[in-house]
């Protein structure tokens, strides 16, 4: 499906239908939705009725007791999660939430303004689990389940990129991520997946990372940064795979492994630990931080996650080292400790390099890589040299999941200022704890999608628009692999010009290295500033 | 259809206390006895609400973090908007439930040709809300004059506040004039503008309509249609002494007041006003941001299915033996 141009695209009308949004059938568009999930994937996790179905087909092949499934499924969450009864209960629809979506900004379906996504589960909820709602029906606001109501929960559930920029702004803290969430494993009870979230989820299940990548193509794809960094620093980094007695396990998402820019973001990490003479191992087996079952259900998410404590254990590592991911920390900040805990077979990190003991991650034992960096810049244990980013107008994103789930704003952007001499802010409203989903986030990264990522992108890359135009910024950083897919794509629309890089990439290009040879490139095989038309153009 | 139901609902309980006093002379049952089973439902209603939300766990630490979390100890923690210790999660609620903190950040978007977004602070639903709220709260308060005798110390010198113009006889209350502004604002805000009343259910507007029912029913008591306080005292003290008494004389406006106060008594556990206990155990509120230095204990996690190393390796061994990865079993 052609895209319009983005002059086109945002012309966005904010004025809801004349007719109530009841009243007001789903309508499933084209580049809206992601495709359906396939059989076998479902099967390979064990997930129920396995089908071939099509999202444009009348008939979505569910079972008979469809309703019965979804409505016990609610009364067994309601009484799970405290989350969901109360956000069920209190909203007082003052509409604070209604602007903060990026979806609903960037395209102005009523249906994406956050409270008007949770009512449509809220709407069934009432109908058959409160007293109001079974007496007076639709003037509380209550409504039958039927498929009609059933497919626009799907359709709307699949946009919400869980975010939580909305639950910053509800005056009772109310989480469209928590309801989107609960949506999802609802309707994962009938099989109602998308392919962009099952066919990881097998993957990962079975190979241990979202794009099936089996232990030997991992291998070579190491080999390829191995050569091309020598290229580059004339220096032969050795990682190490699966190896026991190492004393830190390094988790990164597998995307920074497979697909550009992250990829420069992988080197950036082998770099520095080489430098460092870091005491690390990379897994095969836990090649996955992120967790595309999270967006699947809770239980699933458990399931991939198993891996990660269990290889640490295995190879009798002291703790675990995170690479750079959005949502990957969120679960583990949030989700980790509480499934595996309490992680007694690892021991408290301490830096080996400056001693520092990071107390904040004293129980589930998982540092993350700035975090690591920060505290090694800051005790003066790398020689960098700033300049050589000198052609870099950098911004940073902050991901939502590790904005609104963690709180992590000032180690990037400390790193960012050391290693780069050149760093704008995007304006206020947009970064930190406000910051803007890349609009691709929690699964929804797909081609069949893409007017939904556009208009979902739009906030974000209008504010890498605003410092392209007045900073002349051509870099966009961010600390998260899905961004790093996902932004290129959004930017490249809407903010042409603007490339997007990790933070370890640049890290490594400052980074002077004991031996290297002089730098003439950076680790893309680009021109450093004042070596243009050198010999490795 | 939820706004004109709403409306006339409240005109209907309005009519129905009117009735119910001049016409069928009634006032026992308006004045005694509605009144003790809306104060009954009332307290009853929040305990059993609140205790099903209680029975729910809080299986995983969820707070919204909206500021730096503790880390490095060079780096400056937001100790309020994203607290690792339970006194920082005090504060944070405390800034919640008494100045409404959240809705303080709330923003207006703007978007112009280019395309160009823009983002404007607006802080009138904080600052309509926070006046209605903290009015409402004063005036409550200053109701205690009816139902305490000696009456407590603090009533009149709220009094004397609340009157601080000293205009009119009787002298006039700021909170009255602010609390009917406030709900008068609410109200409009809800049907003006488009996403708002496109949201907006029976649910929404009923409670608004019965709130501003009690304000103008209040103020036209104590500044139009004067009642006999002297009565209303003798009935309030009876109400709360257990010793039930029905004046003479007290007048009609009396009743429609106290009939739409039972009526928002008996009608708030069920409703969405609800939000005044459910925002203090809002988990992503409520809990402190330190989930990697203390474990958060699921009272149902459960062990799931898992693909292990060993089958990992059964699957892979050739590949990982001939990639040179070491394997556990040759």
């Amino acid at each position: 499906m052609a895209i319009p141009k983005p002059e086109e695209l945002s012309k966005i009308n904010y004025k809801p239908p004349q007719t109530g949004w009841i009243d007001t059938p789903v309508e499933i568009k084209p580049g809206m939705f992601c495709n359906a999930s396939k059989p076998k994937t479902l099967q390979a996790v064990d997930f129920p009725n396995p089908r071939t179905w099509s999202v444009k087909d009348e008939d979505w092949k569910l079972p008979e007791n469809w309703q019965e499934i979804i409505l016990e499924g609610i009364r067994e969450r309601l009484s799970k999660y405290r989350t969901f009864r109360l956000f069920m209960d209190i909203c007082v629809r003052c509409g604070a939430c209604a602007d903060k979506c990026h979806f609903f900004i960037g395209g102005g379906d009523p249906k994406n303004m956050p409270v008007l996504r949770a009512e449509l589960l809220r709407s069934i909820y009432r109908k058959y689990f409160t007293g109001s709602g079974k007496i007076f029906g639709r003037l509380a606001g209550a409504r039958e389940l039927n498929i009609g109501v059933l497919k626009e929960l799907w359709y709307y559930a699949y946009q919400c990129t869980e975010c939580r920029r909305c639950s910053l702004f509800c005056p009772y803290g109310i989480d469209t991520a928590e309801i989107t969430i609960i949506a999802r494993e609802l309707l994962n009870l009938l099989g109602l997946n998308i392919d962009w979230i099952a066919s990881p989820v097998a993957f990962c299940y079975k190979t241990g990372n979202h794009l099936g990548i089996q232990p030997h193509a991992y291998i070579d794809m190491f080999n390829g940064f191995i050569d091309d960094i020598k290229k580059v620093t004339g220096i032969k980094v050795e990682p190490s795979f699966n190896r026991k007695g190492a004393e830190i396990l390094l988790v990164v998402p597998s995307g920074d492994i497979f697909a550009d820019p992250g990829t420069f973001t992988t080197m950036g990490e082998l770099v520095l630990f080489h430098e460092l003479g870091l005491d690390y191992t990379w897994s095969t087996y836990a090649s996955e931080g992120g967790n595309f079952g999270f967006f699947t259900s809770n239980e699933m998410a458990k399931r991939l996650h198993y891996k990660i404590y269990a290889e640490a254990k295995r190879l009798k590592v002291k703790w675990i080292l995170g690479g750079e991911c959005g949502h990957m920390w969120r679960v583990w900040n949030q989700y980790h400790n509480t499934w595996f805990g309490p992680i007694d077979f690892l021991e408290e990190p301490v830096s080996p390099i400056t001693g520092t003991k990071f107390e904040n991650t004293r129980s589930n034992k998982i540092v993350h890589i700035c975090e690591f960096t920060a505290d090694l810049i800051k005790n003066n244990k790398l020689k960098l040299d700033p300049s050589r980013n000198d052609h870099l107008k950098v911004t940073f994103h902050d991901s939502c999941n590790t904005a609104r789930g963690m709180g992590f704003f000032e180690e990037p952007r400390y790193i960012i200022k050391n290693v780069c001499n050149n760093f704008y802010e995007m304006p206020v409203n947009t970064i930190r704890e406000q910051t803007f989903c890349c609009g691709s986030g929690s699964g929804l990264n797909a081609s069949e999608n893409m007017e939904e990522r556009l208009r979902g992108g739009l906030p974000r890359a209008n504010a890498v628009r605003y410092v392209q135009e007045k900073h002349g910024v051509n870099m966009l950083a961010c600390i998260c692999a899905i961004d790093r897919a996902a932004l290129v794509t959004s930017v490249d629309y809407w903010a042409p010009g603007v490339r997007v890089t990790g933070v370890h990439e640049m890290v490594a290009n400052a980074l002077i290295m004991r031996g290297e040879q002089e730098r003439t490139t950076d680790l893309r095989g680009e021109p450093l500033p004042g070596k243009e038309g050198g010999e490795n153009v | 259809m939820g706004l004109l139901f709403s409306f006339f609902a409240v005109i209907i309980l309005v009519l129905l206390a009117f009735g119910g006093v001049q016409a069928a002379n009634l006032q026992y049952l308006f004045g005694v006895i509605i009144p003790y089973a809306a104060f009954i439902t009332f307290i009853v209603g929040i305990f059993y609400r609140v205790a099903k939300w209680g029975r729910s766990p809080v299986p995983f630490r969820i707070p919204t973090t909206a500021g730096q979390e503790k880390s490095l100890p060079w780096i400056k923690q937001n100790k309020i908007d994203n607290p690792s210790s339970a006194l920082g999660v005090i504060v944070r609620m405390a800034f919640e439930v008494l100045l409404f903190r959240s809705l303080f950040r709330n923003t207006k978007i703007d978007l112009r040709d280019g395309p160009r977004l823009a983002y404007g602070s607006t802080k009138w639903l904080w600052a309509a809300g926070l006046a209605f709220h903290w009015t409402f709260f004063i005036i409550l308060l200053r109701h205690l004059r009816l139902f305490t005798e000696p009456i407590l110390f603090f009533v009149p010198l709220i009094e004397s506040l609340d009157a601080f113009f000293q205009m009119g006889v009787p002298l006039l209350y700021i909170t009255d004039v602010v609390f009917l502004m406030a709900v008068t604002f609410l109200f409009f805000r809800r049907v003006l503008i488009p996403q708002v009343r496109y949201i907006s259910l029976a649910a929404d507007y009923f409670p608004l309509f019965l709130i501003l029912g009690i304000g103008i029913s209040g103020v036209l008591m104590r500044y139009f249609f004067k009642v006999d306080v002297v009565g209303v005292k003798e009935l309030t003290m009876g109400l709360v002494t257990f010793n039930p008494v029905v004046p003479e004389g007290i007048g009609v406006i009396f009743y429609i007041h106290l009939f739409l106060v039972s009526t928002l008594l008996i009608y708030f556990p069920f409703s969405k006003l609800m939000h005044m206990a459910g925002v203090f155990l809002s988990p992503t509120r409520n809990l402190a941001n330190n989930n990697r230095e203390r474990m958060h204990i699921n009272p149902w996690n459960y062990p799931v299915k898992v693909h292990t190393y060993e089958h990992y390796e059964d699957e892979f061994r050739e590949k990982m033996k001939s990639a040179g990865l070491p394997v556990e079993k040759e």
